[in-house]
């Protein structure tokens, strides 16, 4: 997307965490831009660090050094309370392993974010059963996560990742506790909803084919550094 | 997050760890519990206490003698902090300027005397006394065998129980059988009468009229037997064997001491008074109808002094008791930091989704606070109602063990309004106050490190 405006900016990154005596540099001094509407993966072997670059772009962490600049906001900048505002209004995220809660029916888990940003009660309804059907869950509405296939359970995270309607979607290896079949079908139904919504998507993945199947772009990361930033055709 | 999604979801993550939470709860109960029992019994005893002084009457009443023949028990004022008043006679008119007085329920004389009783050919000497009206609801006859008088003026005799005794060998027997009473009555003695102007000349008095003494009978119907005797002491009911209407005493006219005090006064036809009870609304009345009788120039005597002993007395046990009481809640709010704490940890991965689907410190704090608070409010309840049964079981095991030495059974444990709230609402205080440090915890979690959590 050559022509699109910039959308989040990431400016000499970089990450450190104090192990004992020794600092290790999780994310180091990457700069990346990505553009609105785009699908980018992350593509790296485990502990490159792409997950931690992705955590701070979606505002659950802060870099120890750069910027990262949403809309033009620099993200370290903001305060806890302005950072939370971010992930629930800007934000949505899947995780590798679902991150349902089990306590909640799939409904429920899908209202959760609703009721964080303070929506009417009167919307929930028919916002929740929006993003259900939009991941074909409708009929399972009222299964608890440990009622539901793994597939299901990362549709139903899908969902509850739109119900508050985000400009931006991370996904942190989403595929990581699928089969070939049920990864594929996520990654599709991302696509679908990408291109239906004209979200931006950010995912991690280490599994190249998938990255190369479902992404607009490819970066590639090694040992916390940015090595290749490829546009996909 | 809005309060009502917060309650929400509190409630939920409350009903999810039932067990533990349930657990929690009954260790704050547990805790309220014994703070609740303790303190009502305090409060149970003090009541009771004050319940029992009060029907004794001692405590509600301004005692009133003349200053010119009784100087009563208290010593006597300093002779220079007030202008010296006439002294005046406790009579009739009297009377009636006390009842007159506000918040002045009754005044009574006491009729005490000592004569003799006929039953079935018997003939003993007892003591009698004259009972106010008002002693039928005091409670100073309470668990009483047959009934009150049926009215003011009845002809009838309560009996105390070792003196029916004395008449049967089965004392209920009595009730409903009549008995006569042998007794001086003081009759006036005309003034215009030509021997008693001779009677005056021989004796030298200046006094007009005279009075005579003549022996007479009443026979009356025993209506009651009580067990118990009422409370002894400057106008309690205690130390009589047999008890009549005050106004069917009045009638009798027995011979007083008294009565040479009216023969000496000139007007033994208008009857004066020894002493006079008078009885307020409530024991806080006291002192101000003490005062304005003092004003009229008698000389007054209550025991209201001794009510506020009782009062610190109780006070400081009640502290004791809430302080052994609090103890225990002490304990029951480290159980419930416990619990919070280890919801922490095994609820570390969904705080850390909360906090990645845009949850704010505060949200995360709200929650672990309204479920610490909802933990103190239920235990809050249970605990009350849990102590309001084992006061109950304290009264009930009391009340057996009483009728078991034939005394009638007494509540010891009451649990007044303001405790149960009281309690309720300390509870909730020291929940929160022990939920602060898990909630603050569980607020500073780090999100990226909580997901991580397995």
């Amino acid at each position: 997307m050559p022509n699109a405006p910039t959308f989040i900016q990431a400016e000499s990154v970089s990450r450190e965490y104090q192990l004992g005596e020794t600092v290790i540099r999780a994310v180091d001094g990457v700069s990346l831009s990505v553009a609105k509407g785009e699908f980018l993966a992350l593509l790296g072997s485990s502990g490159s660090g792409k997950s931690t670059l992705l955590s701070m772009m979606a505002g659950l962490d802060r870099p120890t050094s750069g910027a990262i600049r949403v809309r033009d906001r620099n993200l370290a900048e903001l305060d806890a309370d302005e950072l939370a505002r971010y992930r629930r209004e800007t934000v949505g995220m899947v995780f590798q392993s679902f991150n349902l809660l089990p306590r909640m029916t799939l409904e429920e888990n899908v209202e959760l974010p609703l009721r964080l940003a303070e929506v009417d009660r009167q919307d929930r309804g028919s916002r929740v059963g929006e993003a259900l059907e939009r991941v074909g869950l409708g009929p399972r509405r009222r299964h608890r996560p440990s009622e539901l296939s793994g597939g299901e359970q990362q549709r139903g995270a899908l969902a509850r990742a739109l119900v508050n309607r985000p400009a931006i979607l991370f996904a942190d290896e989403p595929t990581g506790n699928l089969d070939s079949v049920n990864g594929e079908q996520i990654l599709l139904l991302l696509r679908e909803i990408q291109n239906a919504l004209g979200m931006t998507v950010v995912m991690v993945t280490h599994e190249r084919p998938l990255a190369e199947k479902f992404a607009n772009r490819i970066a590639l990361l090694s040992d916390g550094k940015l090595v290749s930033d490829g546009v996909q055709h | 997050m809005k309060t009502r999604d917060l309650s929400e979801l509190a409630a939920r993550n409350l009903r999810e760890a039932v067990l533990r939470n349930s657990l929690t709860t009954l260790g704050v109960a547990v805790g309220v519990a014994s703070l609740v029992a303790m303190l009502s019994l305090g409060v149970g005893l003090q009541t009771l206490a004050s319940q029992r002084l009060t029907r004794s009457g001692l405590f509600d009443a301004v005692f009133v003698t003349s200053q010119r023949n009784f100087r009563g028990p208290r010593p006597p004022a300093p002779t220079d902090s007030a202008p010296k008043k006439e002294s005046r006679i406790l009579d009739e008119d009297v009377r009636q300027q006390f009842s007159k007085l506000p918040n002045v329920t009754e005044v009574y004389p006491q009729i005490r005397f000592v004569t003799d009783v006929r039953f079935a050919g018997k003939s003993e000497t007892t003591s009698v006394l004259g009972l106010p009206d008002s002693s039928r609801t005091s409670g100073a006859f309470e668990g009483m065998k047959g009934a009150f008088f049926s009215s003011p003026t009845a002809e009838e005799a309560i009996l105390q129980i070792d003196f029916a005794k004395v008449l049967s060998d089965q004392p209920q027997s009595l009730i409903g059988k009549e008995l006569t009473l042998r007794y001086a009555e003081r009759a006036a003695l005309p003034k215009d009468a030509d021997d008693e102007a001779l009677l005056d000349a021989a004796m030298g008095s200046a006094a007009p009229g005279g009075i005579s003494i003549v022996p007479r009978e009443k026979t009356l119907r025993i209506v009651g037997v009580t067990e118990s005797d009422p409370s002894a002491g400057i106008g309690g009911f205690g130390g009589a064997r047999l008890y009549l209407p005050l106004k069917t005493a009045e009638q009798l006219h027995v011979a007083q001491p008294d009565d040479l005090q009216a023969f000496v006064s000139g007007n033994p036809a208008k009857p004066a008074y020894m002493a006079l009870t008078v009885r307020v609304h409530s024991p806080k009345d006291v002192l101000q109808v003490e005062a304005a009788i003092k004003q009229m120039g008698f000389a007054t005597f209550s025991l209201l002094d001794a009510t506020k002993s009782l009062r610190l007395v109780f006070t400081v046990f009640d502290l004791f008791l809430g302080l052994f009481g609090s103890l225990a809640l002490t304990v029951a709010s480290l159980g419930i930091i416990n619990t919070l704490v280890m919801a922490i940890l095994e609820r570390r991965r969904e705080i850390g989704i909360l906090k990645a689907l845009g949850a704010t410190d505060r949200d995360v704090r709200s929650l672990f606070f309204a479920e610490a608070g909802a933990m103190g409010l239920f235990g809050g309840f249970f605990g009350v109602a849990l102590g309001w049964l084992i006061g109950s079981a304290l009264t009930w095991g009391t009340t057996i063990y009483l009728h078991r030495q034939n005394l009638p059974g007494v509540k010891i444990s009451y649990i007044p309004w303001w405790l149960a709230l009281g309690a309720i609402a300390f509870a909730i205080i020291v929940s929160l106050v022990a939920g602060l440090y898990p909630a603050a915890r569980a607020a500073r979690l780090n999100p990226v490190d909580a997901l991580r959590y397995e």
